[in-house]
């Protein structure tokens, strides 16, 4: 698959960026139906999950801010590790997974629906 | 090109001297009853020489490879996710975080995870919100894509000044920092070890410019990842791989017993928690070395990834530091041989940044020490490094070409003057290091973070997202943030007591970035519908060509061809 960037790239090495024809495809872009649905997608998928990682972390905060005693209940009877650690190591570990959820879509799906729009728009 | 390679071959031979001058001062430190230091020093330097030398002989082939503007500042845009995902990991783990956050768990348990946390979430917002879209807008600085469609004098002095004051504040701190280990590690003055990094830093930018930039931060992020895993398996192989064991043994032998299991007294009000909250999480996001390196990939699908394996290179490491503090607390506070003895308690020989350094030496003795130690100064090389490239960048590329030679100059003329500037802010860094020696520099990461979060990050975010962004809404808002975030940490305890000799602070918050990043968004926001000028019409409909061309990558600059 050719990487939708490679294609503008092509475009980008005949000199033509900010020219007629670089126009024209802009133009090709704006009022294909699929730049709407690529840019409503992602941006709502970005967004989303931006929200669960502000929400993981700030609430993770609000603990440490108003609720330090729930940080440091142990995780059972004669056990040393208390919750405040599976938490926030969570959040580590929440926050990589889901950088890689959306790479996944974003260098699958995504990127196969850009490179249609780059293609229709020359 | 020749006088080039003279230049560099002077300059080394500068550093040799300077070297066999500091080596000098160790050997007569070590007259002065150190001599169990002495034997592990030689381990240090005989493995810094050896990265040294290694970086240098990347810096004359980058040196070779450097021709063109885009080499020079993307390296031609011809890093590979994977490798620019390990070069901001290089550029991101700095040695205060190696260094602090294992001290702070070993003083106090459970809240170096929250500054292990804060750094870490900034990224997946990075890679959401931002990394696509600059590397779309951008050529190779930031500043590009907040001048995208609005005034370029204006936006881009103000990107420019936003980017210099966060480059200096932090290149204070790393070279303070800098200054202080290499004294305790390698019994070397002061002085010669601010040089020192000073004159590599010069080296590599100078000569070797994004190339060896990179290489300088890939090998460090291999080292440190590398030697940071060695050190924590040690410590997980002493307690049968068992956490539970390994905190049982900690509660027993920390003074503060069960209480470093949950977070304490580091983040005393609620104010002060989601403050430093936001500043860590959003200033990631506004740092100019870190946004630079998004343009040294080829295009927008090798950006996010770079993203991810950064993110999980650094979380990965954060982990790491986290079982290192624990560890600390376990092997080198119960030794007698690691503790200060005049101090008591559980201070450290050397100040309790050394805790991840002595764990390494009860881990793996001399030699494992002397690993880690060159490591550590490996790591200050790579962040000084990219600041400095960041640095000159804002002065050649924004503030030279576009602003006062209005785009009339040549690509060659831009370098020369990038390459001067790396050498001035170098002299700067250096003599910036050599004053503030003394001072108390713990707040400058709280203040550089803050400024990044409150500065860069809201012009940045609403250029990028908001149609009606205007010119004079982008630089007095931003304006206001940068004012308003320095002067809440000049008139807090940090600076206003404990380094103007004030009673009382007149700011009672330690972090500025709930009031001052929400001043900026609010303050840009204000002034861009308050704006009616022709330009801001214009400015607001040139939004859609901008936006087509940061969602699709439509007409973005490709990588060089090699």
């Amino acid at each position: 698959m050719i990487a939708a960037a490679a294609v503008a790239r092509r475009i980008v090495e005949g000199k033509l960026s900010n020219t007629a024809q670089n126009l024209a495809s802009a133009e090709k872009i704006r009022n294909n139906p699929k730049f709407r649905e690529l840019v409503s997608k992602r941006t709502r998928f970005a967004w989303t999950l931006s929200v669960i990682v502000l929400v993981m972390y700030f609430g993770f905060i609000a603990l440490i801010a108003f609720n330090k005693a729930l940080l440091a209940t142990p995780l059972g009877v004669g056990i040393n590790t208390t919750i405040g650690f599976p938490l926030g190591v969570g959040v580590i570990l929440g926050a990589v997974i889901l950088t890689g959820i959306y790479v996944y879509r974003a260098n699958g799906e995504f990127d196969e629906l850009n490179r249609q729009i780059i293609e229709e728009s020359r | 090109m020749r006088t080039t390679m003279t230049a560099l071959a002077g300059a080394l031979a500068a550093f040799g001297t300077l070297l066999a001058t500091g080596t000098a001062a160790m050997a007569a430190g070590a007259d002065l009853g150190q001599a169990a230091q002495q034997a592990t020093n030689w381990h240090a330097i005989v493995m810094f020489l050896l990265f040294v030398a290694g970086t240098l002989a990347i810096t004359y082939w980058a040196a070779k490879r450097t021709k063109t503007a885009a080499d020079f500042y993307a390296a031609g845009g011809g890093i590979t996710g994977f490798q620019n995902g390990l070069a901001i990991a290089g550029d991101y783990m700095s040695a205060a975080s190696f260094l602090g956050i294992s001290a702070l768990v070993y003083g106090s348990g459970y809240d170096g995870l929250i500054f292990s946390v804060g750094w870490l979430v900034g990224w997946p917002i990075i890679l959401f919100l931002i990394a696509e879209r600059l590397r779309n807008l951008g050529k190779y600085t930031f500043a590009d894509v907040a001048s995208y469609r609005l005034g370029r004098t204006p936006v881009r002095t103000f990107a420019a000044t936003g980017s210099l004051v966060v480059v200096i504040f932090y290149l204070i701190g790393q070279m303070v920092g800098a200054g202080q280990l290499i004294k305790l590690l390698f019994g070397m003055e002061y002085i010669y070890a601010v040089i020192i990094v000073g004159a590599l830093m010069m080296i590599y930018v100078t000569f070797g410019g994004m190339v060896a930039t990179t290489w300088v931060q890939i090998i460090k992020a291999g080292l440190l990842l590398s030697g940071a895993t060695v050190i924590a398996f040690g410590v997980m192989y002493q307690f049968g791989f068992s956490f539970e064991q390994l905190f049982a043994r900690a509660i027993e032998v920390h003074p503060k017993h069960e209480a470093i299991m949950s977070p304490g007294t580091l983040v005393s009000n609620p104010i002060d928690a989601v403050s430093l909250g936001i500043a860590l999480m959003f200033g990631t996001a506004g740092l100019p070395h870190i946004l630079m390196r998004f343009f040294t990939v080829p295009d927008a699908r090798e950006a996010r990834k770079s993203v991810f394996y950064a993110t999980g290179f650094i979380g990965y490491f954060y982990i790491l530091t986290f079982i290192i503090g624990f560890g600390a607390i376990c092997l080198v506070a119960t030794n007698p041989a690691y503790l200060d003895v005049v101090k008591g308690g559980l201070n450290l020989r050397g100040g309790n940044n050394m805790a991840a350094i002595h764990l390494a030496h009860a881990i793996g003795g001399d030699l494992f020490l002397g690993f880690i130690s060159a490591v550590a100064f490996a790591t200050i090389l790579a962040v000084v490094s990219g600041l400095t490239l960041a640095g000159a960048s804002a002065i050649s590329h924004d503030l030279y070409a576009s602003v006062f030679m209005h785009g009339k100059t040549t690509e060659g003329k831009e370098v020369t003057v990038s390459r001067y500037a790396s050498l001035g802010l170098g002299v700067i860094a250096v003599l910036l290091g050599i004053v503030f020696e003394k001072q108390n520099v713990a707040f400058i990461v709280a203040l550089t973070f803050s400024v990044a979060a409150s500065a860069n990050f809201p012009v940045l975010v609403m250029s990028m997202f908001w149609s009606g962004l205007t010119t004079r809404g982008a630089v007095i808002g931003g304006t206001i943030g940068l004012v308003t975030s320095v002067v809440l940490v000049v008139l807090s305890k940090a600076v206003w007591v404990q380094s103007f000799g004030y009673a009382e602070p007149i700011v009672p918050y330690a972090y500025p970035a709930i009031f001052s990043m929400p001043a900026a968004f609010f303050f840009t926001w204000l002034f861009s519908v308050l704006d009616n000028s022709p330009r801001a019409a214009k400015e607001r409909a040139a939004f859609e060509a901008q936006s087509i061309r940061s969602e699709t990558g439509l007409g973005a600059e490709g990588a060089a061809a090699h």
